[in-house]
């Protein structure tokens, strides 16, 4: 049933850049990219039991990258060396900060990654880094190109609609796998009782270390083409509100579910573009939905729909 | 840098800290006592300040508008405690960190729907209007002074009560082992919303005493819930001794680190928070030493 | 890995270890030797100090003065990972385990502990048969397999016990520190469980703390007895059970 669905969906996904109009088929974009973006945190946050409330910081770094790896404004980078090059660069923080983090548990922990990447976004803002606190714009998109051959171009609406899908998918598979394997199990048996993982022999710090540099480079996959989409980098990409917004993506879905993060994705998106297009003041009605998600459905949506399922069958 | 300018940087910095430790002081505690992460205590702070702005132009008079302010803050600590917080509890962190954050989007909003969002000053009072010159050219004003005094008169009587009153007693105890206190059969609702309206006020009023010196404006309740974190985790969780010392550690580099670094200092604090945490990760003080 | 049999030197030892925690001494100059093939009793009222011990021995705690050696080298600063690697594996006198995993799984990942290549990502878990026949294989010795998909959460509370034991032994230690394995169980589950001990003792080295005498006397080869922190008396079980002082403190009219 799950997978009839899940083809579904994914069929309805590939041909709705045929059916609707160039809104729909950037929002969707939009949304997919998030999706990897909240699948990342899922991985540090539902797998592995860390919340980090500062996971933007590899988002904003990856996007500013795509603007500083160019050697100027007007040069066309190749897609192939800028994005390995951002990818890299969040990687490279994400074992800085979570290194250090990582010393601290719990509530420490929280506030620790919030404090973090509250010093990524000052020093994008407080600097001239990049614009400061205007951003910069993106004159050129990265280039597909291979030698003479164009696979595709990032400019074009409905090849980065493609391109997202393909990365929303490969993104998929690969934490599938991931997750799968030992490294995963292990992840799981941290949140599961930390204290009994060290009690057996593993390098629990280790362990949460890899998988924070892991989700910081994913983030800074989903961060690059943000920006790339976007067409300008800012320093809002790596707030607090950013990384709060990811975070309510993942528990809105259902925490520890790859699927829940993207179901988070899509409906936490499609909410605010309902709300906002209600009334000026949306934040007011959007604080209320995040409440009452929140308060009613502690499994997310994917949670409430499997006690639907289990309750209608009658299966416990 | 002269001795004037130097003496005007330590002021600066004194205030600041002694600000930063009011609004941080509510946080430590709650989160000691209770054990809930609130994202939205920096909104009280900005709510504090916004009051102040609206009850001085209805009263006409600062003093008047904190001390009905603090009332208020008070009973809205009270109510909301009762209301939202009560049921927090039970939830794990993160439903704790989405959950204040949602009440931070409906403060924000509740608060550009009825006073708007334009950044507002409030007078200082005439009384407290005066500069006290120092050297032959600076000059630093009153009002500045009243609020680092009116800071630790407050701190002072938040020592006293949490040291030699039987309800600091209760709040110590529960700071370190939550478990005991209920299991010596003290009320704990009561003593749970008693601390959450204390730091709501602390927070509060904070924001009202800062408002005719440093503006009211709708991010400034953000601004300093983060800071707060940041002394939060220096001092220890649920350590107001050290909320006062970390608050004040910040102060000077803050304030100093905009004299000297001006592009970095925003990234200054955090980097002693890095420092702090390389060397001593559960904080300066721990969870006993409230 | 495993302890040698019939070998003179100690596999896991304390040396004058102590532990305070503020005014309280929780654990007093206790010095301890487990040796290979032998299984090490310790017995003592609530409060003596042996779960204390045991979190010392196993790197959960660090003493305040004394040392620890493992084979005869010291091991200063034991963390829980450390001594895991060493071989020194540990039950729990409350059940630790992973409640929303599987019996089978909460054996897997303790056995995977010890494996090589964390790193492997490419390879699936359940297809790593080191760790599912190590776990299939412990949860056998301790009467499980029945039981193997069963969320750990939802066990008898004697299963639960058994569970403790299980990950323990799929971790293949060369020391085992049991914190009370029988307490909740019944009759049947601890005769099963004293008979694998039985089996385990020629190629491990094993410390037993048990309020349970009978199960005590009855396969201990060396038995010491804790009072406040302290060691009261240790030897032969004949010698403890003749030792006028332990029968005044703790045996009374047991024996």
């Amino acid at each position: 049933m799950r997978r009839v669905l899940l083809a579904i969906a994914l069929l309805a996904l590939a041909i709705l850049p045929l059916v609707a109009g160039k809104f729909y088929v950037d929002l969707f974009a939009k949304i997919m990219i998030m999706a990897v973006f909240a699948m990342s945190l899922d991985l540090l946050v539902g797998v592995t039991g860390l919340v980090s409330l500062g996971h933007a910081a590899f988002f904003g770094l990856a996007s500013y990258m795509v603007v500083l790896a160019a050697p100027d404004k007007y040069a066309a980078v190749s897609l192939w060396t800028s994005l390995p090059i951002a990818i890299a660069a969040s990687a490279l923080l994400a074992f800085v900060i979570g290194a250090l983090a990582l010393r601290t548990r719990g509530v420490y922990f929280i506030m620790v990654t919030l404090a973090f990447s509250q010093m990524v976004y000052f020093v994008f803002h407080d600097t001239k880094i990049a614009g400061g606190s205007d951003g910069a714009y993106i004159y050129v998109k990265p280039q597909a190109n291979v030698g003479a051959w164009s696979p595709f171009d990032l400019g074009n609406g409905t090849h980065f609609y493609y391109a997202m899908l393909a990365l929303l998918v490969l993104t998929f598979a690969l934490l599938r796998l991931l997750l799968a394997s030992r490294f995963g199990h292990a992840l799981r048996g941290i949140r599961s009782n930390e204290q009994r993982m060290r009690a057996l022999g593993f390098n629990t710090y280790a362990y949460k270390l890899a998988a924070f540099t892991v989700a910081g480079a994913i983030a800074g996959a989903a961060g690059y083409f943000a920006a790339v989409q976007f067409g300008v980098v800012n320093p809002e990409m790596a707030s607090w509100h950013q990384s709060a917004n990811v975070l309510l993506m993942v528990i809105l879905g259902g925490v520890g579910n790859l699927l829940g993060a993207v179901v988070g994705a899509f409906a936490l998106v499609l909410a605010q573009d309902f709300f906002s297009s209600l009334t000026k003041h949306w934040l007011l009605p959007m604080g209320a939905f995040v409440i009452i998600a929140v308060m009613l459905l502690p499994g997310g949506l994917i949670g409430a729909w499997q006690a639907l399922r289990g309750g209608r069958s009658g299966h416990g | 840098m002269d001795l004037p300018i130097f003496l005007i940087q330590v002021l600066n910095s004194v205030q600041y800290g002694l600000l930063l430790f009011l609004v941080a002081s509510g946080l430590t505690l709650i989160f000691g006592i209770m054990g809930v992460v609130n994202l939205a205590h920096g909104s009280f702070y900005m709510l504090g300040a916004y009051t102040a702005f609206t009850l001085s132009s209805l009263t006409g008079n600062l003093f008047t508008a904190i001390a009905l302010g603090v009332v208020l803050a008070v009973a809205f600590g009270y109510v909301l405690e009762w209301v939202f917080f009560s049921f927090l509890y039970r939830r794990d962190h993160l439903q704790q960190v989405l959950l204040t954050y949602g009440l931070i989007l409906v403060f924000e909003e509740i608060r550009s729907l009825t006073v708007g969002d334009d950044v507002h000053g409030v007078s200082v009072p005439a009384s407290l209007s005066a500069s006290l010159p120092l050297g032959s050219t600076m000059s630093y004003p009153i009002y500045n002074l009243f609020i680092s005094v009116a800071c630790l008169v407050v701190a002072t009587l938040l020592f006293l009560l949490l040291r030699k009153t039987r309800l600091g007693m209760m709040i110590r105890a529960g700071a370190s082992n939550r478990e005991m206190v209920r299991s010596l059969g003290i009320d704990i609702d009561f003593l749970f919303r008693v601390v959450f309206a204390l730091g709501v006020a602390l927070a509060a009023f904070a924001g009202m005493i800062a408002a005719p010196a440093s503006s009211v404006y709708p991010g400034m309740g953000n601004q300093v819930l983060i800071i707060c974190f940041v002394v939060v985790v220096i001092g220890g969780i649920g350590s107001v001794t050290g909320a006062l010392v970390a608050a004040l550690l910040i102060g000077f580099i803050d304030t100093f680190g905009k004299v000297f670094l001006p592009d970095y200092s925003g990234i200054l604090v955090y980097l002693l928070m890095a420092v702090i945490l390389v060397w001593r990760p559960e904080g300066l003080f721990r969870e006993n030493a409230v | 890995m495993a302890g040698v049999a019939g070998m003179a030197e100690a596999t896991l030892a304390a040396h004058e270890l102590t532990r305070r925690f503020g005014g309280l001494v929780a654990v007093d100059r206790v010095s301890l030797e487990l040796k290979g093939a032998e299984i090490h009793a310790l017995i003592g009222p609530n409060g003596a100090g042996k779960s204390t011990l045991i979190n010392l021995l196993s790197g959960g705690l660090s003493p305040t003065s004394g040392s620890i050696s493992f084979r005869g080298a010291p091991v200063p600063h034991a963390r829980p990972e450390q001594m895991a690697r060493l071989g020194v594996g540990r039950t729990f006198q409350q059940s630790n385990v992973f409640m929303e995993l599987s019996a089978f799984e909460n054996c897997r990942l303790a056995a995977q502990a010890r494996l090589p290549r964390a790193w492997a990502v490419y390879e699936r878990a359940i297809d790593c048969r080191a760790s599912t026949d190590a776990a299939a294989s412990a949860l056998r010795s301790v009467g499980l397999d029945a039981r193997a998909d069963i969320p750990a959460g939802v066990l008898a509370h004697g299963e639960r016990r058994a569970l403790e034991i299980a990950m323990c032994l799929a971790t293949d230690p060369g020391v085992l520190l049991l914190d009370e394995p029988l307490a909740g169980m019944g009759l049947e589950e601890s005769q099963r469980v004293l008979e694998l001990l039985r089996t385990l003792r020629p190629q491990h080295a094993i410390l037993l703390v048990e309020h349970d005498m009978d199960a005590v006397f009855a396969i201990a080869d060396v038995i010491t007895v804790m009072a406040d922190g302290a060691v009261l008396a240790s030897g032969s079980p004949a010698i403890v059970r003749a030792n006028s002082a332990v029968r005044e403190a703790y045996l009374g009219d047991v024996v």
